[in-house]
């Protein structure tokens, strides 16, 4: 998959996200749209996945530490073959297998349940541990929000991570820079992010585009060099985007779209996809 | 009284760990800085590649044990019961019990007999708070020989589970060749006239009480309920029949655990009279862990007077 049909898959998983929140009337499409690039260039490039075998024991895997935007690993799922596009739209309905978030019990393809911020990356953590003690060479990958590493937990993991050497583990944050009561300066900064990750003992690369596939590609390329420590990759994002109205908009969090607001969504990824 | 050989639940732990360590590579084991204490440094000493010593962050080592268990491993997760389950409440409820993960959380120094170390260190909540996830298995053994075959039954078993061990050494009151399967009571001491329902270190007490009973004319009937969750129903409604009158004996808030669950199934399906012996709603306190059995009425002669008074009244 060349540049430009990464930025068409993106802008579909885009798409995915506004219409599983739409018909969910819930859902948090915020972060998750902020997140497209990031999950697209994982499943798409990075990782070693099959969705005619989800479950094999070689696959690379990835915990979405902040479970919360599983509307956009929801989104790229479904282009990356897992299930039907049409699926998206039993989203946080009674009976569906895509939950708010994320279930492994329910979900093949999901590699761990999350939800309760702070804990996925521990648990991502433990399935890189099992690949050193299993001497397996798959690879783990874990994104968190930049607010959720306000959890005590993410550093607890961080130090274990690169207390154990884990080079086989890649978390990426998506710095968004908004929280649910505002920036996160307002709320409690957790900057500079580098340098607490650094302080760690994690290798950082700091992505100054996070919706630049060219950024990602070199990021991920480096992450896969590093040997004796963690990486951690931290993106600048704008939450809410390729949506007019909720481009760094807090507000835009934890809110479904009403039907004329999800029209004027569409439209606008619609008017971005013939450019592209 | 002749000798009894005394040994704590805990080092039952570490060394069937040690033992299944050998049998099954996937089996690791995680730490929080307390592997000395909680014996799962027995199995580090014998596996260090497939030993995790987590520091001192507990919530961190259940979510790291989440994704042992995601990757195919059977990870045994220790720290003192207080810390494991009561700091760690949440990853447990989250990470390991939704997803229904292959973890054992296997928690030491749990109840009033954690001694000296006082109210901060003595969990009298576990039984209640794991007992409410759903798909967890529950288990407090009784004595080392118990302890060994929990931690068997737990490694053979898919799915979480939940074993209390204690500090203190008890005394062994099972059989080498002692026969133990997950969910199943048994029959200690038959009896007419009441039964006592217990489990853990109040196993023992229970026996000791059966026997002064005895004396005064009192035909108490024994009954070890090492599995909490799944209840052996079948058997607590079959001794509350025979009896009509049921005492629950724990080393744990009298909220929440054994006389819990028991009342919770005898009010369902056979309203029988009972009493809950236990931790009576309040926090312990420091001292040598006999003289605090003694105070919270748990020893031999405190679990007599509590069941004698019931069955009088």
């Amino acid at each position: 998959m060349n540049v430009q049909e990464l930025k068409r898959t993106a802008n579909q998983v885009r798409k995915n996200i506004i219409t599983a929140v739409y018909y969910a009337k819930a859902g948090h499409p915020g972060g998750s749209l902020s997140s497209a690039e990031i999950y697209t260039y994982l499943y798409m490039k990075e990782m070693n996945v099959d969705p005619a075998d989800p479950g094999s024991p070689d696959r690379d895997r990835f915990v979405l530490s902040k479970g919360h935007t599983c509307p956009g690993l929801y989104g790229v799922m479904a282009e990356r073959g897992f299930f039907d596009r049409e699926e998206l739209k039993t989203f946080r309905h009674v009976g569906s297998r895509l939950q708010g978030h994320p279930s492994m019990r329910m979900l093949p393809g999901i590699d761990m349940s999350t939800g309760s911020l702070g804990q996925g990356i521990s648990c991502a953590v433990g399935i890189a541990a099992a690949a050193k003690v299993k001497g397996k060479s798959y690879r783990t990958y874990t994104l968190l929000g930049d607010g959720e590493i306000e959890e005590g937990q993410v550093w607890e993991a961080a130090m274990f991570a690169s207390a154990k050497k884990l080079d086989n583990l890649c978390a990426i944050v998506d710095n968004n820079n908004l929280q649910i009561d505002g920036t996160l300066e307002e709320v409690n900064s957790p900057y500079p992010i580098d340098k607490k990750f650094e302080a760690f003992g994690f290798h950082v690369i700091n992505v100054a585009d996070g919706h630049d596939f060219d950024q990602l590609a070199a990021a991920f390329a480096e992450a896969r060099t590093v040997k004796g420590q963690p990486t951690v990759i931290i993106c600048k994002t704008t939450k809410g985007k390729g949506v007019s109205f909720m481009e760094n908009n807090a507000g835009w969090h934890g809110k479904a779209p009403n039907e004329e607001e999800y029209k004027i969504a569409m439209a606008d990824l619609e008017r971005i996809g013939e450019s592209l | 009284m002749s000798e009894v050989k005394k040994i704590a639940t805990r080092d039952g732990y570490g060394s069937a760990l040690v033992e299944l360590g050998a049998e099954n590579p996937n089996i690791v084991a995680l730490d929080a800085d307390l592997a000395g204490s909680t014996k799962s440094g027995m199995f580090k000493k014998a596996y260090p590649d497939r030993f995790f010593n987590c520091g001192i962050a507990e919530g961190n080592m259940m979510s790291i044990a989440a994704g042992l268990a995601a990757a195919g491993m059977i990870p045994f997760a220790s720290s003192f019961a207080m810390f494991a389950v009561g700091r760690a409440y949440e990853q447990i409820r989250n990470s390991i019990g939704y997803p229904h993960l292959n973890v054992k959380i296997c928690a030491s120094h749990a109840g009033i007999s954690v001694g000296e170390d006082g109210a901060s260190h003595q969990c009298l909540e576990d039984i209640e708070l794991m007992r409410g996830i759903p798909g967890m298995v529950v288990m407090c053994p009784a004595d080392y020989i118990e302890a060994k075959a929990c931690v068997r039954a737990a490694a053979e078993h898919d799915g979480p589970v939940y074993i209390r061990f204690g500090r203190s050494p008890v005394p062994v009151v099972f059989p080498e060749d002692y026969k133990f399967e997950i969910g199943k009571g048994n029959v200690l001491r038959e009896g007419k006239d009441v039964s006592i329902l217990t489990n853990g270190l109040c196993v023992a007490s229970s026996l000791e009480a059966a026997e002064m009973l005895a004396k005064d004319g009192i035909d108490a009937e024994v009954i070890n309920i090492c599995t909490v969750k799944p209840l052996d129903e079948e058997l607590v409604v079959k001794t509350a029949v025979k009896t009509g009158k049921v005492v629950t004996v724990e080393e744990h808030s009298i909220i929440g655990g054994l006389g819990s669950a028991v009342a919770e199934c005898l009010s369902e399906k056979r309203p029988t009279r009972m009493y809950r012996i236990g931790v009576r709603d309040v926090f312990g306190e420091s001292g040598p862990a006999g003289e605090l059995l003694h105070k919270y009425m748990l020893d031999g002669e405190g679990v007599y007077k509590q069941v004698k008074e019931f069955v009088k009244g």
